[in-house]
């Protein structure tokens, strides 16, 4: 939580570095940034699966997740799909730009909980950004997980976020590796087809795994029912959710699916959990 | 801690007296065609033979627009606003009252709101109990009194020629040491005269329903027609939340004149279509369906199943101020058949 008096009175922060992830009119451009005050820097503290809001004075805040793991440094990461007024000036700003960061708000994934078992994310498109700090987080500490399988999709290898970094992935022991995307194109040397299905193509087994899902609600619709046929129970599964959100602290009211807040209950969620919610996917 | 009285004819002396240095005092007043607790500057204009006012005094500790900080264009610093004068809110009515502890809950959740508590610590609220309920009230249904002390400091019962102030927290104890000059010790028979118009208002008030059931069980109606039922009807203008005592969702918004900026946070509500609207275009509660839904069931479910408490006090504003006529109770009679 900020460490100030006042949680509605974000930190200022300078961003380090930018790149873009895609390209088109909904591109998702990741901002690396630096908190301004020492004592900010050295009181933060994020888990993955947190959120932090991000915004700009005159403009307006937004909540995005935090897309990086603690374990990666002294820096925050967000990876910002290009949407609404906010997001499209959060794209205008470069290097050297300051922005204003609050947080991290929220749960997070349960890392020390999920210790000895099999970790599987299946990401789609920008989905994978509360995803890849789980994948850091266990590859920094591999000797304390039984296995790492990474499944992302996305419709074309264009629209693949984080993509500079697969390539490392690919010849790494860490971790099995699954790119696919929707369509054929030409030099694309990994699997075509839909997340769900290649999840059925890799059959994990739901023994001692834990099944991290995040991507459009039709994917999850998909992932989950076929996690369902490899026997996955719900307690395995997790996803994170995301809903339109002002303060990031259970008062603005908004958020709620059902009796829970996504900003403080969420948005880390057990489908044990949601499937209990009747609007958790809505 | 000792009940005083004020005559009715010094009414105006102790308005002086509560609101002396830099103490501010609110009061029910006319503002245009809305009565509302506004800053006293004539004790004539002060209205207290209204049942309810229209604005609830969530209102002074909640405003309708707030800022949260300012700032210029360019800079990074963020200067919060001055810390406020104490003050006296006199004439709120018990269900209001009330509300207030109820939200207390909500804005001290986890982090707490320094803005509302402020507020809430710096005010001293001097309660007027119910002697004429109102036609569309309904607080004993949902654990409140004509003359619940819940969340006053004072509560003041109006009597033929007097008004009876009975302090019940310190900050109460204090208020009305301060008014000792214009006040006099109640006498025995003015406590029985003030207990008999409780006991009349509490009988008095017509409405109710019965709740049990309804916060564990609400949810499982999800796929009811009621929803779409109300909904029909519902404008979307969103009064029903604006006056609503416990509705204390507010939207964060920036605004700017030349370089001079601040953020602000203003009420807002959750039958608006942009309240859950993602940028992608996506609304997860789409239809006024879903937003009616949402309404009924965040007051008398999620909220009790949060804080133990139904978010509703039963003042009525709701059914008294819809443009269509929706009436909560309504709502609630069609569940409980349902459930």
């Amino acid at each position: 939580m900020c460490n100030n008096a006042n949680p509605y009175v974000p930190y200022v922060a300078t961003i380090e570095d930018t790149w873009f992830e895609t390209e088109g009119d909904r591109c998702v451009k990741t901002f690396k940034v630096t908190l301004d005050e020492a004592a900010a820097r050295d009181s933060w503290s994020h888990q993955p699966g947190q959120c932090a809001m991000v915004g700009l004075l005159g403009i307006g805040e937004s909540m995005f997740c935090i897309s990086c793991s603690p374990t990666e440094g002294d820096f925050l990461r967000f990876s910002i799909m290009r949407a609404g007024k906010n997001t499209l000036a959060l794209h205008e700003q470069e290097a050297g730009d300051k922005i204003t960061v609050r947080g991290p708000y929220g749960n997070s994934f349960p890392m020390d909980d999920w210790k000895g078992k099999h970790i599987i994310t299946i990401g789609g498109g920008i989905g994978q950004a509360p995803l890849r700090p789980i994948v850091e987080y266990v590859r920094a500490n591999r000797d304390q997980y039984a296995g790492l399988t990474m499944i992302y999709g996305a419709r074309t290898s264009e629209d693949l976020c984080f993509k500079g970094e697969f390539e490392e992935m690919a010849q790494s022991e860490d971790l099995s590796c699954n790119l696919t995307i929707d369509i054929e194109e030409e030099g694309w040397e990994h699997n075509v087809g839909f997340v769900p299905s290649m999840l059925m193509d890799l059959s994990p087994s739901p023994e001692n795994a834990i099944a991290i899902t995040c991507g459009p609600p039709i994917m999850i619709r998909f992932v989950l029912e076929n996690l369902k046929k490899l026997g996955f129970a719900d307690e395995q599964i997790y996803t994170t959710l995301e809903n339109r959100m002002k303060c990031g602290f259970g008062k603005c009211g908004r958020c709620n699916v059902g009796n829970l807040y996504v900003c403080k209950d969420g948005p880390v969620f057990s489908y044990a959990t949601l499937k209990e919610i009747p609007e958790a996917f809505a | 801690m000792e009940i005083i009285k004020l005559s009715k004819d010094k009414f105006a002396d102790f308005l002086a007296s509560l609101s002396e240095g830099e103490q501010k005092l609110y009061a029910p007043q006319w503002v245009g065609e809305s009565l509302r607790f506004a800053p006293v500057t004539d004790s004539s204009k002060v209205e207290l033979g209204m049942a309810n006012t229209t604005v609830p005094p969530k209102s002074i500790f909640f405003p309708q627009t707030e800022t949260l900080y300012r700032y210029e264009l360019g800079g990074t610093e963020m200067q919060q606003p001055q810390v406020r004068d104490t003050g006296v809110v006199l004439g709120a009515r018990p269900c209001d009252a009330r509300a207030l502890v109820i939200v207390d809950n909500l804005f001290n959740w986890d982090l707490e709101d320094p803005y509302y508590n402020e507020q809430r610590v710096k005010n001293t609220v001097v309660g007027l109990a119910c002697n004429n309920p109102c036609a569309n009230c309904f607080c004993p249904s949902v654990g409140g009194d004509p003359a619940s002390t819940e969340g006053l400091d004072v509560l003041m019962t109006e009597l033929e020629d007097v008004y009876l102030l009975q302090p019940l927290t310190e900050k109460g104890q204090k208020l009305c040491q301060s008014v000792a000059a214009v006040t006099e010790k109640a006498a025995a028979g003015d406590q029985d005269a003030a207990e008999n118009l409780h006991q009349q208002a509490r009988e008095q008030v017509a409405r109710k329903i019965e709740t049990e059931g309804i916060p564990e069980n609400l949810p499982k109606l999800w796929e009811n027609t009621l929803w779409q039922e109300t909904a029909n009807s519902c404008l979307g203008c969103g009064i029903c939340t604006f006056l609503c005592p416990t509705c204390h969702c507010f939207d964060i918004q920036d605004e700017v004149e030349g370089i001079e900026g601040r953020r602000c946070r203003m009420w807002d509500s959750c039958m608006f279509k942009e309240y859950t609207l993602h940028a992608s275009g996506h609304n997860p509660r789409p239809t006024r369906r879903e937003r009616t839904r949402n309404r009924i069931n965040h007051k008398y479910s999620y909220f009790v199943d949060k804080f133990d408490v139904i978010a509703c006090v039963g003042c009525g504003r709701c059914i008294n101020y819809c443009p269509v006529n929706i009436d909560i109770l309504e709502i609630l009679q069609q569940a409980k058949e349902a459930l």
